[in-house]
């Protein structure tokens, strides 16, 4: 199937230009943000339109080839990355913001539309666009679609699927539909809820309706630096139990902080601390003022050593500068970085912690978390170089461990990065078979061929058998 | 199977689910429809696979205060056994509730732990929560906390055919495979009978404070939306119908809730957006308002729910008051939810979601007698493509379409 006919039909399509099948020019597309998998996809689309996309899911249906869409390539879980057999489609030439309505704060955009860029484009208004991942300057707001992205701010104001009302999506077959309404009431189910998050595997998004927030009139941030992790873990609840939601917490290690002030990002930060947390309260000036007060007094009495606070966009963007550029300064100490995703319960953080301590320890492997401390998302990630097969084993060891601690005590494999590929093997962990049957019943709903992004989420091996849909009643 | 109450066929139905449930766990309903009463997961599900079996239609039942039990079946299966607080973790503000519990005691429960659930749906105190997640029904709160859907990290439901499902997790953030609690969270039970929930819970405000003013609709929905552009954040901001709040004019409740600061700021900024002679509720009389609010929804015994945006209030209601009546609205002036209750004929119901639908503005029956439910649907016609959709969700979650839910129009 994959052969000079397909990638002509699909040049027919979007023009010659925009379709690469030599290996060379694969090599761009063969991995994402997941250092542990490559593969080199068999054809590689970029469609310039929205009917383009169409007419490619359409042709693929006919030919039954299976297809993965892409969109920045920033995905951390192997979501993004095809099989020899499958086309990959790259939306990242579907960049425009069609509609911005300032009244209603809504935007209409394209699925290839980098993250950052939303919010700067609307900045004008006062509005901006709330997920913000790490990875924002590039990341586009499909991929954070099909991975419910999250980033710091979601502890206050949700992570994507909160902010989507609206989606326009082509089903595997190459028809189109509109889920949900830009009001965010649905017509009917709740099927832009179901949508999200679907990590590719129902469609692919053409046109994305989002909720714009104003932004907030005055802004705190904080920096308190810990001569222990577990005290920092503590002092997180003791802030949640007053009852103010901070817009973020943050927390870094100590290997993590020695990492970013060895780097060009270097922000000042304590050296010699075993934790930092940042907390940025945001609100009505007054309001900020007095939580400001309080938290600090919470950060204090559980152990800070010190608090640094700042107000202005500078002074808070320099606060902020090291928790930004804290993948980046990682990346510097070794040749790959897999940057891990798990959730605990927030009350586990502090033991949490520890067992991470331990099994790195164990290892003999470099581990340094950064992470969102508020709601237990934790990232612990591991420097190593990939080459190197008994070390590369040792990582993949003490993943499935870390795993294991953060599923023991009543969390999730992943907070924000999705399952992908990465992380098939360890679903079985959280659902049972029953509700790994009715996932992929689901997914058969919406592409009853299983050919969008095949191979991903669902272990099936595991699934209970569900029969598939027959069709409409 | 022959439908209806009484005879060989609910004597045969009522043994076989005694047999499965024990004396305790059946009862009939006054019209003599066996009604089981499983008391855990297990037990709903074994039901369900029971009737999937042999094709038995089931009326999904919780305390039987907002859906009326009268959908025809050759039984009823009742969540209201189903009653108990799971788990409460303060320090990680999350609950594991069982899906009869009723709100009134999910409150008290969390309360006495310093907790709230920001959610305060219409109806009666003593609403199931598998009824509010089932049917979506956010109250007043939905401002400031989100719909329905933005509580519920997770559910177990036991689908038609008796298979358990246990979607999400009791995490906060979690995206662990496909976002199935969405489909639950509105699906009125088409989709399975949600027998446990786990909820995201909030501290206890230490400042709850409730404003009114009083005027003409048109006065209060423009400074609703001053309020909004003056990005106060109030918790509700709630437009009531004189019928509703029980007043001579329309009334526009703001109500502020979380640290006294914010509170006090919240407060003393709204005298001065909108331009309206705001007076502030007593405490004492707070919890009564809000009541009052939820149970404007049982005066009539039919309920609408309308999503909107704020500058599209005034013309909705607009339409509620033409097509229907002006008595019973509540309209969240900046959430995008009008709430209408009353009566009227099913042709009427159909004309007002006709012209809902060409403003763009979908119309879901939140409550009705089944007659109506079947007449209309909770949600009617789909858009292209979607009927084909949800049909294919329904036959993969009840695929011997036994539960008796009408999401759709009953073809004429």
């Amino acid at each position: 199937m994959m052969g000079p006919a397909l990638a002509e039909g699909l040049g027919r399509i979007v023009g010659p230009r925009w379709v690469r099948h030599r290996r060379a020019e694969l090599k761009t597309f063969a991995m994402d943000g997941l250092p542990t998998r490559e593969s080199f996809p068999g054809i590689v689309v970029l469609p310039g339109t929205a009917a383009e996309v169409r007419e490619i899911v359409r042709l693929l249906h006919l030919a039954d080839v299976p297809f993965v869409a892409r969109g920045a390539g920033t995905g951390l879980s192997g979501g993004a990355v095809a099989d020899p057999d499958a086309v990959l489609i790259t939306l990242t030439r579907l960049n425009r913001i069609l509609r911005v309505d300032r009244a209603r704060r809504r935007a209409v955009v394209q699925p290839g539309v980098v993250n950052a860029r939303l919010s700067e484009a609307v900045a004008p208004f006062g509005l901006h666009y709330v997920p913000d991942p790490s990875s924002q300057s590039a990341c586009t707001v499909g991929g954070n679609v099909a991975e419910n992205a999250g980033g710091p701010h979601c502890l206050k104001y949700g992570v994507t699927t909160n902010h989507i009302v609206q989606l326009q999506v082509v089903l595997p077959d190459g028809s189109v539909v509109e889920l949900g309404s830009p009001h965010g009431e649905p017509w009917g189910p709740d099927l832009v809820g179901l949508f999200v998050g679907s990590e590719g595997m129902f469609g692919i998004v053409t046109e994305i309706t989002v909720r714009l927030e104003p932004m907030p009139p005055a802004v705190r941030t904080m920096l308190a630096d810990f001569p222990a992790v577990r005290a920092a873990s503590e002092a997180v609840s003791a802030v949640i139990a007053t009852g103010i939601v901070p817009a973020a917490m943050e927390m870094m290690d100590r290997a993590c902080v020695a990492a970013v002030e060895a780097s060009i990002y270097a922000a000042g930060y304590p050296t010699d601390a075993a934790a930092v947390l940042l907390v940025e309260l945001d609100g009505q000036p007054d309001a900020v003022e007095a939580e400001a007060a309080t938290v600090e007094a919470i950060l204090r009495e559980r152990g800070a050593r010190s608090v640094r606070s700042a107000s202005s966009a500078a002074d808070r963007a320099r606060l902020w500068q090291g928790r930004k550029k804290a993948f980046g300064a990682m990346g510097r100490i070794a040749p790959d970085l897999a940057v891990q995703d798990a959730v605990v319960p927030r009350s586990a953080l502090p033991d949490i912690m520890d067992r991470i301590a331990e099994i790195r320890d164990r290892h003999g492997i470099s581990i340094s978390n950064v992470f969102h401390a508020g709601d237990g998302n934790l990232h612990p990630n591991i420097s190593f170089d990939r080459r190197d097969p008994d070390v590369a084993h040792k990582v993949h060891v003490a993943c499935r461990e870390i795993m294991a601690a953060c599923v023991a005590a009543g969390g999730s494999i992943t907070g924000e990065h999705g399952v992908g590929s990465d992380k098939l093997d360890y679903m079985p962990w959280i659902f049972d078979a029953e509700t790994l049957g009715a996932m992929r019943a689901v997914r058969r709903v919406f592409d009853p061929a299983e050919r969008a992004n095949p191979g991903k989420v669902v272990p099936i091996h595991a699934c209970r058998e569900w029969r598939a849909a027959p069709g409409a009643r | 199977m022959a439908r209806g109450a009484g005879g060989a066929v609910s004597d045969v139905v009522h043994g076989r689910l005694r047999a499965l449930l024990g004396t305790g766990g059946v009862e009939r309903d006054p019209a003599g429809v066996p009604r089981a009463i499983p008391d855990t997961a297990e037990a709903l599900s074994l039901v369900c696979r029971l009737a999937h079996e042999e094709g038995w239609k089931i009326r999904i039942e919780g305390q039987g205060t907002w859906l009326p039990a009268d959908a025809p079946a050759d039984l009823a299966v009742s969540t209201r056994a189903l009653d108990q607080v799971v788990s409460v973790s303060p320090a990680d503000l999350v609950a594991t509730v069982q899906a009869g519990t009723p709100l009134e005691e999910i409150r008290r429960r969390l309360a006495d732990e310093g907790m709230w659930l920001a959610l305060d749906p219409p109806g009666r105190p003593e609403r199931s929560l598998g009824s509010i997640i089932a049917t979506a029904t956010a109250g007043p709160l939905r401002h400031g906390f989100g719909p329905v859907r933005d509580h519920v990290l997770g559910c177990t439901v036991a689908t038609g055919d008796g298979r358990l499902v246990k979607a999400g997790g009791r995490v906060v953030k979690n995206v662990a495979g496909y976002d199935l609690t969405k489909l639950q969270v509105g699906g009125f039970g088409g989709f399975g009978i949600i027998a446990e929930a786990h909820l995201r819970l909030r501290a206890l405000p230490r400042a709850d404070v409730t404003l009114l003013a009083r005027g003409a609709r048109d006065a209060l929905t423009s400074a609703a939306r001053d309020v909004v552009a003056a990005e106060l954040v109030p918790a509700a901001l709630e437009l009531l119908s004189p019928a509703l709040a029980a007043e001579a004019d329309w009334v526009l409740a703001a109500r502020f809730v979380g640290t006294d600061a914010a509170v006090q700021g919240d407060v003393r900024r709204i005298a001065s957006a909108g331009g309206l002679a705001w007076q502030p509720l007593a405490p004492e009389r707070t919890a009564a308002f809000w009541s009052l609010v939820a149970r404007g929804s049982q005066g009539g015994p039919i309920t609408l729910r309308l999503g909107v945006l704020g500058d599209g209030v005034d013309d909705t209601v607009d339409l509620l008051a033409h097509d229907l009546d002006e008595g019973l609205i509540a309209a969240g002036a900046g959430s995008g939810v009008i709430r209408w209750t009353g009566d009227a004929p099913p042709d009427r119901l159909r004309a007002v979601r006709r012209a809902a639908a060409a403003r763009e503005i979908p119309m879901t029956l939140e409550r009705a007698p089944w007659a109506i439910r079947r007449a209309i649907g909770h949600f009617g016609a789909y858009r292209e493509g979607i009927g084909q959709i949800v049909g294919r969700l329904r036959d993969t979650f009840d695929p011997g379409q036994c539960l008796q839910v009408a999401l759709e129009a009953a073809g004429e």
